[in-house]
């Protein structure tokens, strides 16, 4: 047993989606069968004599109609009643906040920044899809910087090559580190304005530059890095040549200091005529066998620049080597080229065959699906541990990178692993005195723990050889020592 | 100096850190994340003839007015011959046609004389007795199921520039009418008058007026009805009423005063009379883009009732298709999501070119067709910025501050975040006959996107 109910309102109004939306509430209220409030138009008289209503034949498109059919148990006071409150309803403002959402991609973003106002995007997103927010940058005519690593050879080529029809800088891919004009991109040291300009193919290697520069007193006016892989023969500089012309252009800049890997043969050719061609003089630090170190390389620009040489400062004093442990040296680093020139050094005084280990826990291998080491150093303590307990191990050798992007108190997680140690700890500290996690408290933090802190990383790795050369040669690290 | 920063929200807060004003994209990996899709992106992003292609795409469609220049029966205006048929969407036959098409068709069968009763015409459709052909392919859009016969009355829109022209079907009304695939005799009837009555006075009206002070500018009226609350697809009130206020001085002498009464009666009592109007605009501006290589700009969305189709700029006359969805919205009457049939129409062409669903935040007074807000609908169309290209200077939207529409989907960027272009809808019963059950938002289905975008990237040249 239904009841119906066909109730005409004259001048009652609300337009025809309201009104749809109130049919819709007062169907799912409990007991009605089916519901329509509608204005009777024409349309909607046939729609509710569709629906089995009998509309009064005097109804007009100004006269609201409410229909209800309800079921044996429906109360008709409890419906009307919903038809009020849903009439109600429909006649408020929804107060939602308009908030914006922020952009999906980079070309949408780069849209919000003014005309004539200079923009560089950042881009650490996974590799495989770095290159399409890169590419936005590149249309947009603004420099990148691709923190992203794995980002396929041919795609960097593409993208460099895009790039440099338009005058735009490329900065990576796999750029850790770069200053514009003062700005730390990705993980950067707090360094002053100066008249060094840096290019670096490796983002540690340029950190060690500017930190040893900052000690000196020497400031950088800009630090592009550039990627690993752009001196290669299959990348051939595009990066470098366009970091080079511009920091030539940079008024302020009385040297350029270019540190990578040694280069492709070709493109060292190559990139030696540009040098040539530039006013500004081009400095290398080439990071291999036979080249100088970075801390050396620093001290020759330092020479040119007429600025004295200081003492590159050590903290503390490690501990001697324990007579019951083998002599290897275990290098556990988090920077890449910090860990590449450890080793050259380490090997190049004690040989390559003495059981000597390095590992980058910023490679690939450790980085698939996690936070790179300067953020998350997790994996890097726990082979500390592992390496503490190893007997065959003479010499711990580490490194710790402060800076913009990297984790806010380092030693807080180190320093615990490191006290009580019976292996000999030597740590580089790669930071200046305006980086945020306080450089000092770091340093004071490693060395309570008994390691001894240089802030020259081929100072620390000679130290290590140093010490790890001891268990055999007493004599040699006394001479050493004397040094 | 201010940076945009996409990935780690890390470098981000380092940024903040030092001070230094950044831009956050909340950038997501693609929503169907393959291996593919990425390469693919990689590829595409990385074509050297992509953004010149799609700089001249947008400039195409852009620099395109429509102008109303003639009405006539589709067998004049189209060549439409005897026993052809065209309909929305892409190309489709009988044996996968869905109700409101297969209603539409037995309708238009009857129409035509083809057969004495529309319940005849399955039988021959079965058999293979007619030609059924997308409007698309012919210059023409046909709102819901868009069937076109011969005998029926379109308008004529022409790039004056070019002489290239598009074509539409004149509005029928809402209820039951036959692009909702229904076929009853009223249905018949208002066709035919539609045919005799006012197809020709429209005729005479266009031509008098293009005549004597220049064709109607049909993109002229879209302008001005973004600023008065109608997307041109669920509202096309204002535009209606201009198209009247321009005609309506040329219309008085178009015929006898009761059947100019008549015309005047049913196209103001019509409020989506415009959209076919707005529809054919739209093809006109997006056909200007058909053929560049390189471009990722989709230049038609359609659907038939059982596909949903898009063709880009940059891949030629290929369709790809999937499965047309069920929009979600409000219902008439008892109808629920089980009478609905699954998205039908060419009248996506309007989205396609920024407007419709894209412009929902100008047409405030419908975002309850939804159970949407205001805000909503400024959302909805900040939303349909990320996958645009480009923004429409011509066809502003007050309320964003006279932001120009979102022009140009781009396949690159609704692949890369995911973001479906918003389809502002009517819903047709999935039986023939039944007619409109309902009115919402749809959105295509996702996978198209990438089979267009995998299609771009072998195009891409090795």
């Amino acid at each position: 047993m239904s009841t119906t109910h066909v109730e005409l309102r004259p001048g009652a109004y609300a337009d025809s989606v309201a009104l749809l939306q109130v049919s819709r509430a007062v169907q799912a209220l409990p007991g009605v069968a089916s519901a329509q409030v509608a204005m009777a138009t024409g349309l909607n008289v046939e729609v509710l004599s569709g629906m089995g209503f009998e509309v009064p034949a005097h109804a007009g498109p100004n006269d609201m109609v409410v229909a209800l059919r309800l079921d044996g148990d429906g109360d008709l006071d409890a419906a009307l009643a919903g038809v009020a409150a849903a009439l109600a309803d429909a006649g408020r403002r929804g107060s939602t906040s308009a908030e914006l959402a922020p952009h999906r991609t980079t070309a949408a973003a780069l849209r919000e920044v003014p005309p004539g106002e200079d923009a560089v995007v950042l881009v650490s997103v996974p590799g495989p899809s770095a290159v399409v927010e890169a590419v936005d940058a590149i249309e947009a005519g603004c420099d990148v910087m691709v923190f992203s690593d794995n980002v396929p050879l041919a795609d960097e080529v593409a993208l460099k090559r895009a790039a440099a029809e338009r005058g735009v800088l490329v900065m990576g891919p796999d750029c850790g580190t770069a200053v514009v004009g003062g700005v730390g991109l990705g993980f950067a040291n707090v360094v002053a304005p100066g008249p060094v300009g840096v290019v670096a193919a490796s983002g540690t290697g340029a950190q060690q530059v500017l930190a040893l520069l900052d000690h000196a007193g020497v400031g950088v006016t800009h630090a592009y890095g550039v990627g690993g892989r752009d001196l290669s023969a299959e990348v051939g500089a595009l990066a470098t040549r366009e970091a080079l012309r511009r920091l030539d252009a940079e008024p302020g800049v009385e040297r350029v200091l270019l540190v990578s890997k040694p280069p492709a043969e070709a493109v060292a050719a190559d990139v030696g005529a540009l040098a040539d061609s530039l006013a500004t003089p081009v400095a290398t630090a080439f990071l291999g066998a036979g080249h100088p170190d970075l801390t050396a390389a620093t001290e020759t620009l330092l020479g040119d620049l007429g600025v004295a040489v200081p003492d590159w400062p050590v903290a503390g004093t490690a501990r001697p080597p324990h007579p019951g442990r083998g002599r290897a040296v275990r290098g556990l680093f988090v920077g890449g080229t910090l860990c590449t020139e450890a080793r050259l050094v380490v090997e190049g005084l004690l040989g390559a065959d003495g059981g000597h280990l390095f590992t980058d826990f910023g490679d690939d291998e450790y980085t698939s699906g996690r936070a790179h080491p300067m953020i998350d150093p997790t994996l890097r303590t726990e082979e500390v541990v592992r390496a503490a307990a190893d007997p065959a191990i003479g010499v711990l050798l580490l490194d710790v990178v402060l800076g913009h992007g990297a984790e806010p108190d380092p030693a807080a997680s180190l320093a615990p692993v490191l006290a009580g140690l019976e292996v000999p700890v030597v740590v580089t500290v790669v930071g200046t005195a305006g980086d945020p996690q306080d450089h000092a408290h770091q340093v004071r933090a490693l060395t309570e723990t008994g390691a001894e802190v240089h802030l020259s990383n081929a100072g620390a790795a000679r130290r290590a050889a140093e010490l790890a050369g001891a268990a055999d040669h007493p004599t040699r690290l006394t001479q050493e020592s004397a040094r | 100096m201010r940076v945009v920063t996409t990935g780690t929200e890390l470098l981000a807060d380092a940024l903040g850190a030092q001070a230094v004003a950044t831009e956050r994209v909340d950038w997501r990996p693609p929503v169907t994340a393959t291996s593919d899709v990425t390469a693919d992106l990689a590829r595409v992003a990385l074509d050297p003839r992509r953004a010149e292609a799609n700089r001249r795409a947008v400039e195409a469609v852009l620099g395109v007015t429509a102008h109303l220049v003639d009405v006539g029966p589709a067998s004049e205006v189209l060549g439409l011959e005897r026993g052809q048929f065209l309909h929305a969407g892409p190309p489709i036959g009988w044996d996968r046609a869905s109700g409101p098409l297969r209603g539409a068709l037995m309708g238009g069968a009857a129409l035509e004389g083809l057969v004495d009763d529309a319940e005849e015409a399955p039988a021959l459709f079965e058999a293979g007795a007619f030609d059924l052909e997308p409007c698309h392919h012919r210059g023409a859009v046909g709102p819901m199921a868009g069937v076109v016969t011969p005998s029926m009355w379109m308008w004529v829109l022409e790039d004056l520039e070019t002489g290239r022209r598009t074509h539409c079907t004149l509005n029928e009304g809402l209820g039951k009418v036959l692009r909702y695939g229904a076929y009853s005799p009223e249905v018949l009837t208002r066709l035919r008058w539609m045919g005799d009555v006012l197809g020709p006075l429209l005729r005479s009206a266009v031509r008098r007026v293009r005549d004597e002070s220049g064709p109607v500018d049909v993109t002229g009226i879209l302008t001005q009805m973004l600023q008065m609350g109608d997307e041109a697809h669920n509202r096309n009130r204002a535009g209606t009423l201009m198209t009247l206020r321009d005609l309506g001085p040329a219309l008085v002498h178009s015929g006898e005063p009761t059947d100019v009464a008549d015309v005047l009666r049913f196209v103001g009592g019509n409020d989506h009379f415009f959209l076919n109007l707005a529809m054919p605009t739209c093809k006109l501006a997006l056909d200007a883009a058909r053929g560049i290589d390189g471009s990722t700009m989709v230049v038609a969305m359609a659907r038939n009732g059982t596909d949903f189709g898009i063709q880009v700029a940059g891949t030629g006359d290929e369709w790809f298709t999937g499965p047309a969805q069920v929009a979600e919205g409000l219902f008439l009457g008892d109808y629920g999501p089980d009478d609905a049939n699954p998205d039908i129409g060419d009248s996506a062409i309007t989205e396609t070119a920024g407007i419709g669903g894209f412009a929902m935040a100008t047409a405030p007074a419908i975002v309850r067709l939804v159970g949407g807000t205001v805000p909503d609908a400024l959302a909805a169309t900040r939303r349909m910025h990320e996958i645009a290209l480009a923004e429409n200077p011509r066809w502003t939207v007050p309320v964003l501050d006279f932001q120009g529409t979102p022009t140009g989907i781009d396949v690159a960027r609704v692949c890369r975040t995911g973001i479906l272009p918003q389809i502002n809808t009517g819903m047709a019963g999935a039986v023939a006959g039944v007619g409109q059950v309902g009115a919402g938002l749809v959105t295509p289905p996702a996978e198209i996107f990438p089979a267009a975008l995998a299609r771009l990237a072998e195009l891409v040249p090795r």
